[in-house]
């Protein structure tokens, strides 16, 4: 017998990341921005895109959703009260959404094509660790957290807070009965992912949301320029 | 949670791999892991006893090589190894670093075959 070592240099996720570059690719000559909302299960993101897409539409924008979750089509349902085109991706039991499936959806989506969008927002399945080893191809990653979850939770889940290109505190208007310590969580979001934009929302009173809007606009700009 | 799947595209890659080594014996699979990957190192192994049951990879000895997160700091103008991952600042200068050079691997290194030897006639 002879031992051999075989160098095979190959990256296990190999495949997911060819049809995400595929993704971004479209998108770009598209011109749509896509976002990747990620967070754990009830910080919020549901309602956060509610009022996401019912606002970009008042304003005019073409916006539609992608809305991943082990099983039940609910969140789907309340974002359709949007008016938004809403689609549902059930996993069965996988933990984060991947390249693959955000591909079939988008191919077999009737009446909703990738150049007749301004924004296309994916609502990944609520799990703060598995998402972020998934590129979705998005221009994106939203990383939510709710002030219900504790200050920490940026320490606790480095690896997803580090991938980010945004932080969304949601909830804020309960940031006062939950005892909420804003200068921790600023500061330990910033310890794991210096510099990151972060924007401190509540839905129920519209604070922070036009801030929201406001970079969402200026992102969608910058991409097509 | 998703380590189930990790450990199964990496049988089917390294079967794959086997095609260019007929009647060749899987010792061991090699993988580098960065410490942002998002993976643990316990559930890989676990996961990697069910995931290569029936497959010729069965028996063979898995090892994860965890990477630590090295980021570029700018003003030391060098790349630096952080300690853990927990605070994104250069060790020396404390500055807050934003520019990864490594930590996100999730890849197969290599991996050891034990091949028959040619029968000579």
């Amino acid at each position: 017998m002879t031992t051999r070592i075989v160098e095979l240099r190959r990256g296990i996720l190999k495949k997911n990341d060819e049809l995400a570059a595929g993704l971004r690719e479209r998108y770009a000559a598209a011109g749509v921005l896509v976002l990747n909302l990620v967070s754990s299960p009830g910080s919020g993101k549901t309602a956060f895109l509610e009022w996401t897409l019912t606002e970009l539409r008042k304003r005019g924008a073409r916006v539609a959703a992608l809305v991943g979750d082990l099983e039940t089509d609910n969140d789907a349902r309340r974002l359709a009260s949007s008016g938004a085109p809403v689609r549902q991706i059930n996993t069965h039991g996988i933990c984060h959404l991947d390249a693959e499936m955000i591909g079939k959806h988008i191919e077999s989506w009737e009446g909703v094509k990738l150049g007749g969008l301004d924004y296309l927002f994916i609502e990944n399945v609520g799990n703060l660790v598995c998402p972020s080893s998934y590129d979705l191809g998005e221009a994106i990653r939203v990383v939510l957290l709710s002030v219900t979850e504790g200050e920490d939770k940026p320490l606790k889940y480095p690896a997803m807070f580090n991938s980010a290109d945004a932080a969304v505190i949601t909830k804020m208007d309960l940031a006062v009965p939950c005892g909420f310590d804003r200068w921790a969580a600023l500061k330990n979001i910033n310890e794991i992912r210096p510099g990151i934009r972060i924007f401190e929302t509540s839905v129920k009173t519209g604070v922070g949301m036009e801030e929201w809007l406001a970079y969402l606009e200026q992102k969608r700009i910058g991409q097509g320029a | 949670m998703h380590e189930l799947s990790i450990v199964s595209s990496v049988v089917d890659t390294v079967t794959e791999s086997l095609a260019a080594y007929p009647g060749a014996r899987v010792k061991e699979v090699r993988l580098r892991v960065g410490a942002l990957a998002s993976v643990v190192r316990e559930s890989l192994e676990f996961c990697y006893g069910i995931a290569t049951d029936g497959t010729p990879l069965e028996g063979s000895r898995l090892v994860v090589n965890v990477l630590p997160v090295v980021m570029h700091c700018v003003p030391c103008g060098q790349d630096v190894t952080l300690e853990g991952v927990q605070s994104f600042r250069c060790p020396q200068c404390g500055d807050p670093c934003s520019d990864l050079r490594q930590g996100r691997e999730l890849e197969i290194d290599s991996i050891e075959i034990e091949e028959a030897d040619e029968v000579k006639i």
